[in-house]
């Protein structure tokens, strides 16, 4: 096992990244205005700032799981109970006595068991609430009935906000949780850059060698 | 020789002087308003060129006549239209109609009748016990079709004109002194209505400038732009006909049996407008297609055009009445006299009465922000149900349900008020107020007793001899003064905790309630989540140590 810097996030994924995570800033801010927390954006405009970011994360998003389908990385985001248990013991009583992190990064595998449940999780259930219920917000027009709409929009509006709520949630767990384990700045890193430094055997170091030497950084010795 | 001379010249000076003196009194004495601006019309008649009208006209039923004498089904048309009959029949059943209901002003027409009936679109009518055509009421088609300008109705004359030789003093259906009125002058001029027309009633209703509607007022003669986005004369131009389109002399446009929501809206192609609404120009999604329009027209299907599009009511410089309290009336002065106060004044610098010995306590409002209720169009009166006097009584009700089908929510005027009813049968009391001649009239007795009792006569009621006042409230939808778009009503004036629409039931409105059980519940998984990052850091600290190693 050789320890090599490899291009881990390619320059997709970073972009999917970021765009996500701007957008998903521009949303939160936005959308917690429009539901009466603040009132630093005129209604209107906010409105519409929101809507717009929202088409620009979808069409993100449609990009992202066209690619991952088509690139196989979605096997990246399949939740496994191996690991898990020893990864949820580190942050909750490991970490306090100066632990190693259980675990390493591994070429098919850039998630820990715990990181790639909580993807899976939203993933599956919170983005398609947020996104399905705002597209039924959105669209109100196109579908609301005489009878039963109000209600069908209180409903949409409520899965909406507590959908909202869980990713705001999600969002400070997962930036704090960069400062632990290696570091804020190690963990953000791969992200900015794509190269990460990670464990591979002699049969991936020599099949991406030999056919994807992009991804490799010369081997510093 | 010389003095011979200045005889003359002197007698020529005391002449010019003279005449100059009474040239003077003239222009003192009541001058009709100036002829109204011409309606572009591609009629085929020149009505002046007329021989039937080319005579001097003794009273206004020859005009009429004269009228007849061509559109000889115009009368048949008039007479059973409600600007002729006063009476309707409402869809929930009940008789309405001028003629018949009590409402939050002057109260009722039975036994005020040549003061009311002044603005009656006929000559006479003085008898709210018998129609007018059974009165033999000849129909008036100069007060809606003259473009004269000239022509105008007495304020107490059951709907006459002024007539050369005008006894001084007399006043117009728009309070000013009155003129006489040219009757041939007018019968040529004849053409289709103008907003001077239908205003002069219209825009006076309740016995002064926008008393009654609060968006009806001698402004929309002229308004500029941002009273009248749609007949500002350098605008759109529309006059009240417009929207407001006519079959067989009836007009669409309601207060009774409003359309609330309009489900043809422009219809098909080439179809006739049948409907005042706004919908039968602009349809049930009239905002353009863009990312904000779109979002916008979500809103038809509950929220009335006239809600967000007319923001405030009683614009452009006159005021309406909000609050008339009739209980205070008949207080006089220390000499027995009666007494007024003007403790409002409007916005042109004009004091407005606040306290009459004939009418009690008056409020006023400009630029008065609606009140807001779900409604379908329908309108029930009190008039003749019984009431009960504890609570505040509503002279009309709006109908409509919160989410209902056939309802959105509408802008209103809410006059408040007391008025008297009877304490015998708990109903709502008809007044005598009007008549000069009479030992019962209110406005000249200053007796409730003497001018409920002659008001219930009047009507044909029961009375049993005693009353009291109640507290009432009266709704009138605001349709007019419609705002250009850019002055509509800002979202945040709704969308924001105790906004506009607060209270209003079954409409979702996002920025209304952030503290909702679901929003407590994302808050407090918010904070847990601050608390346990928080605590875990603590923790880390605690522990002192970092948290794993920096590989970098």
């Amino acid at each position: 096992m050789a320890k090599r810097i490899v291009k881990v996030y390619p320059r997709f994924e970073r972009l999917w990244h970021w765009t996500q995570m701007v957008m998903i800033m521009v949303l939160l801010f936005t959308g917690f205005g429009l539901n009466g927390m603040h009132s630093l954006l005129p209604f209107g405009p906010a409105v519409m700032l929101h809507t717009i970011a929202a088409l620009i994360l979808l069409a993100v998003w449609i990009f992202a799981t066209f690619w991952l389908f088509t690139t196989g990385t979605w096997r990246q985001f399949v939740p496994h109970l191996e690991g898990l248990f020893k990864m949820a013991r580190f942050y909750a009583y490991g970490v306090f006595k100066g632990e190693e992190p259980p675990y390493r990064k591994i070429f098919w595998r850039k998630h820990n068991p715990l990181q790639a449940l909580t993807y899976f999780g939203l993933k599956m259930v919170v983005f398609p609430a947020i996104w399905g219920s705002g597209l039924l917000y959105l669209t109100y027009n196109f579908w609301a009935a005489e009878e039963g709409s109000t209600f069908a929009l209180y409903v949409i509006a409520n899965v909406h906000l507590l959908a909202a709520y869980v990713i705001a949630a999600f969002v400070i767990t997962h930036v704090y949780l960069l400062t632990v384990g290696h570091g804020f700045r190690e963990h953000v890193r791969p992200m900015v850059t794509g190269y990460d430094c990670i464990e591979l055997t002699p049969e991936q170091e020599a099949y991406l060698e030999t056919n994807e030497p992009g991804r490799l950084m010369p081997d510093k010795g | 020789m010389r003095r011979y001379l200045a005889v003359p010249f002197v007698l020529i000076l005391c002449a010019g002087v003279a005449g100059f003196a009474l040239a003077e009194g003239q222009s003192a004495s009541p001058t009709p308003p100036p002829e109204p601006p011409a309606i572009p019309t591609n009629a085929t008649v020149d009505h002046s060129k007329l021989e039937v009208l080319q005579k001097k006209f003794a009273t206004g039923p020859e005009v009429t006549q004269a009228c007849l004498s061509c559109h000889n089904a115009a009368d048949d048309q008039l007479m059973h239209a409600i600007h002729f009959t006063w009476d309707y029949q409402s869809d929930s059943g009940q008789n309405l109609g001028k003629s018949k209901v009590i409402n939050a002003f002057c109260g009722n027409v039975a036994g005020n009748e040549a003061r009311c009936t002044s603005c009656h679109a006929g000559y006479g009518w003085d008898d709210m016990s018998v129609t007018p055509a059974e009165a033999g009421v000849a129909p008036d088609c100069l007060v809606c079709h003259d473009r004269s300008g000239q022509y105008t109705k007495t304020a107490t004359g059951a709907g006459h004109p002024p007539l050369d030789p005008v006894k001084p003093g007399t006043k117009t259906i728009t309070g000013s002194l009155a003129w006489p009125v040219d009757l041939t002058k007018a019968a040529q001029s004849v053409g289709m209505p103008g907003r001077d027309n239908c205003g002069n009633c219209h825009f006076y209703g309740g016995g002064g400038d926008n008393v009654k509607h609060g968006d009806l007022s001698s402004v929309l003669y002229a308004p500029p732009k941002e009273v009248d986005v749609h007949m500002a004369p350098d605008g759109l131009n529309f006059t009240c006909s417009t929207c407001h389109v006519e079959d067989k002399h009836n007009w669409a446009g309601s207060r009774y049996d409003t359309v609330a929501k309009d489900m043809i809206g422009t219809g098909k192609p080439g179809a006739v407008r049948t409907a005042a609404t706004c919908e039968s120009c602009h349809d049930s999604d009239p905002h353009p297609l863009n990312i904000k329009g779109v979002k916008l027209n979500d809103h038809t299907d509950k929220v009335a055009c006239q809600s967000c599009h007319i923001p405030e009511f009683a614009r452009g410089g006159v005021a309406t009445k909000t609050y008339w309290d009739w209980s205070t009336a008949g207080r006089l002065d220390a000499a027995g006299k009666p007494m007024h106060e003007s403790n409002f004044i409007q916005s042109d610098g004009q004091a407005l009465h606040t306290y009459l010995s004939t009418k009690g306590d008056f409020d006023w409002g400009e630029d008065v922000v609606p009140h807001y209720a779900w409604f379908n169009g329908h309108v029930e009166y009190a008039t003749d149900e019984v009431i009960d006097p504890a609570t505040m009584v509503e002279v009309n009700r709006i109908n409509g349900e919160p989410g209902g089908i056939d309802s959105r929510i509408w802008p209103f005027k809410r006059m408040e008020g007391r008025q008297s009813y009877d304490t015998g049968s708990n109903k709502l009391a008809y007044s005598h107020v009007w008549g000069p001649t009479t030992d019962t009239a209110f406005w000249t007795n200053f007796d409730w007793s003497k001018a409920i009792e002659a008001g219930m006569k009047a009507a044909g009621q029961e009375y049993s001899g005693n009353f009291d006042f109640v507290d009432t409230q009266m709704y009138w939808p605001i349709t007019h003064m419609v705002a250009p778009a850019t002055d509509a009503v800002d979202c945040a004036a709704c969308h924001a905790e105790n906004g506009r629409l607060d209270g209003i039931a079954a409409v979702y409105m996002p920025g209304t309630n952030p503290r909702s059980p679901i929003g407590l519940l994302g808050m407090a998984l918010v904070a847990l989540t601050i608390l346990g990052v928080g605590l875990h850091i603590i923790l880390r600290i605690v522990g002192g140590r970092k948290g794993g190693t920096d590989h970098g």
